[in-house]
């Protein structure tokens, strides 16, 4: 009943106009965002982060995570009209949501996304409500080692979970963590790592200059050379009878709703994971699971369903550790993560103590956000669909222009920007070579918090590395990581002895 | 894509090996009764950059990851010249903000792009190139109170200081 009480508090505060008036904001921003081919939850937060200083933390965080959640809801938009995903976590909607639009039902595809997000963009929420308190009641518990051995784990989701290139994710996670070291040394206070002698590097470096980079400027410079060719925009006919008609033919579909909405909420606690693969998985179990099977890839509606829950559901998840643990759970929540830092927030499991005003009227923002990007997605589908006429070379030079802006302002250093310019330019040009950049954004987001926890942790110990074994919480923690570390190597052993016994046979 | 995987692979490994060198710059040992020195951490992930680098090579030998594996060139003359353009225009627009500031070098980047690089008509251009620098003044420099730098245009700004700071 407690947390009912701490519900209803957050909603007051979600309900004070200027929230109020953050959330539609951002979900309004967000849809478009997450419309516009190119452009996901990830890059627009990003780009926004240094525009929220205009207002108290709480709300900025209200808004940032309005946008996440309008994101979601949008990248269904662009999948099911133009048949290019809008952000990769709707890449699974298109298997569906195309199909159906050529065949002339785009209103049922786009109808089908909304409120599959919705229902799972809600029952995510409420799982969170109830997960969320006592998972940072027992975090409080946590010292140095658990912490430690949480980060390491998080880290090891990437190298075992992700299915990217092993050595080259591992490398991604060591730059990120290396370059959080730039700067000084923060028990003495000496200079460290002052890359090429440059003054600039007298001071750490920003990861919103990192996130930016990789997420503005990069990511544009990719979209711009994978985007070569133009797009035919689906039309939809929408009309009240057609809508009732709709509604029946997803009342049908709840069983998979539900059951995408937990898997994809699961999926999203892990920090590898996430919207994309979450929404994958779903797809791929309401195939399986479902009577039409054959009708999957061609225009099947429990197809847009499955993946729309569950990337709600899973961007929903990723806040979960974020909040509770520090730990995020996606490369969006990494850069809120590290905007709490910037407004003087520490986070961890001590948030639901200290900030208790910012934590409930996040979570009962998100009830509204879910309600306002329903709402907004059925009666101004007419609108975004005007917007993604809006022609790529404008939307380009804009987003640049954001992100050289957004990063001056991060950090007020012209340094910055040009190193910003630096880790776009190298980024998109590692990305094209398989080189993952999520967990190197991840780990300038954790390293200034995970540094401090190992050094601290091996002063108790005395340079034992075994302190992180010997506690109960914390060694199974490290085991679990050290597990997922050796994963692919299991997998590889496996495939030789398959190969073997192949061969032998 | 073959050749850009390996030299990329050499280059980052180059970058590690510097990394390490310049971690070591501080103790990178244990310190008695302080814990490990301050520049044990990066030292050591730095060597494992270099480990993953040396692990991304002898993939290339093996042909086992897919950039190894492609024969496609890195980047075709079509990608090569749109990065060329588009990068050249946003180092341009960065350079430029130190001389003529931000208001002066973020109309001429989107004039540049929009006009020239998009081909749009000049009232789409200009409608876009002009509004921008005035948003970006009421939202930066008076709304959040961070000032955008303005280079040699600086005494221009004066009077609007004078009336919204």
């Amino acid at each position: 009943m407690e947390i009912l009480q701490h519900l209803f508090d957050g909603f007051l505060i979600a309900f004070q106009p200027l929230n109020l008036g953050l959330v539609v904001l951002g979900v309004v921003v967000g849809l478009f965002i997450g419309a516009m081919p190119g452009l996901g939850s990830v890059n627009g937060v990003a780009i926004l982060v240094p525009m929220t200083f205009l207002v108290p933390p709480t709300s900025a965080i209200i808004f940032l995570a309005a946008i996440y959640y309008g994101a979601m809801y949008g990248g269904a938009i662009s999948s099911i009209m133009l048949g290019i995903p809008g952000a990769s976590t709707a890449v699974a909607t298109t298997f569906d949501g195309r199909p159906l639009a050529l065949k002339g039902l785009a209103d049922k595809a786009l109808l089908a996304a909304a409120v599959a997000s919705f229902f799972g963009g809600t029952l995510s929420v409420i799982l969170f409500t109830g997960f969320a308190p006592p998972l940072a009641s027992v975090a409080l518990s946590f010292g140095d080692p658990e912490i430690f051995a949480l980060m390491l784990l998080a880290f090891a989701t990437f190298v075992g979970l992700s299915g990217d290139d092993i050595p080259k994710t591992i490398f991604s996670i060591a730059i990120g963590l290396v370059l959080s070291t730039v700067g000084f040394d923060f028990i003495t206070g000496e200079p460290r790592l002052l890359l090429f002698n440059l003054d600039g590097f007298l001071n750490q470096i920003n990861f919103l200059v990192l996130a930016i980079g990789i997420y503005g400027i990069g990511e544009m410079l990719w979209t711009i050379e994978v985007s070569r060719g133009n797009s035919t925009m689906s039309k939809a006919v929408i009309t009240v009878n057609r809508m009732l008609g709709n509604v029946k033919e997803l009342l049908g579909t709840w069983k998979i709703a539900v059951s995408s909405s937990f898997l994809g909420y699961f999926v999203g606690i892990l920090p590898a994971a996430g919207a994309t693969p979450g929404a994958l998985m779903a797809y791929g179990v309401a195939k399986m699971t479902s009577k039409n099977a054959d009708n999957f890839g061609k225009g099947e509606v429990a197809g847009v369903v499955a993946p729309e829950a569950a990337n709600n559901a899973a961007s929903t998840g990723s806040m979960l550790p974020m909040l509770t643990l520090g730990i995020p759970g996606s490369p969006t929540t990494a850069i809120l993560l590290g905007a709490m830092v910037i407004w003087g927030i520490t986070p961890g499991p001590t948030l639901f103590v200290d900030e208790p005003e910012l934590v409930w009227g996040l979570t009962a923002s998100l009830y509204v956000a879910n309600l306002f990007a329903l709402l907004a997605n059925v009666f101004m589908i007419p609108l975004f669909l005007w917007v993604l006429r809006m022609p790529f070379t404008i939307l380009a030079p804009v987003i640049f222009a954001l992100s050289v802006i957004g990063g001056y302002a991060a950090t007020q250093r012209l340094f910055d920007v040009w190193l910003m310019l630096v880790f776009g330019v190298v980024g998109y040009l590692m990305r094209k070579l398989d080189y993952p950049l999520a967990p190197a954004v991840l780990a300038i987001v954790l390293g200034p918090i995970a540094e401090p926890k190992l050094r601290q942790s091996l002063m108790i110990s005395d340079g034992d590395f075994s302190i992180f074994v010997t506690r109960p919480i914390s060694g199974t923690i490290t085991v679990i990581a050290i597990i997922l570390i050796l994963m692919p190597l299991f997998k590889l052993i496996r495939d030789r002895m398959r190969g073997g016994s192949d061969r032998a046979a | 894509m073959r050749r850009a995987e390996l030299t990329t692979a050499i280059l980052l490994a180059a970058f590690s090996i510097y990394l390490m060198w310049k971690s070591a710059e501080l103790p990178i040992g244990w310190l008695p009764g302080e814990g490990p020195g301050g520049g044990a951490f990066p030292f050591w992930l730095a060597a494992i950059m270099l480990a993953s680098c040396v692990w991304i090579v002898i993939n290339w030998f093996r042909r086992s990851s897919p950039p190894s594996q492609s024969n496609q060139p890195f980047m075709d003359r079509d990608a090569v010249q749109r990065f060329a353009l588009v990068g050249g225009g946003v180092t341009a627009m960065i350079a430029l903000i130190h001389v003529l500031g931000v208001f002066g070098a973020l109309p001429l980047f989107l004039i540049y792009y929009i006009r020239f690089l998009g081909r749009h008509s000049w009232t789409t251009t200009l409608a876009i190139a002009l509004s921008a620098p005035v948003v970006v003044f009421f939202f930066f420099d008076v709304a959040l109170r961070v000032i955008m730098p303005k280079g040699y245009l600086e005494p221009l700004f004066l009077p609007l200081y004078d009336i919204f700071l």
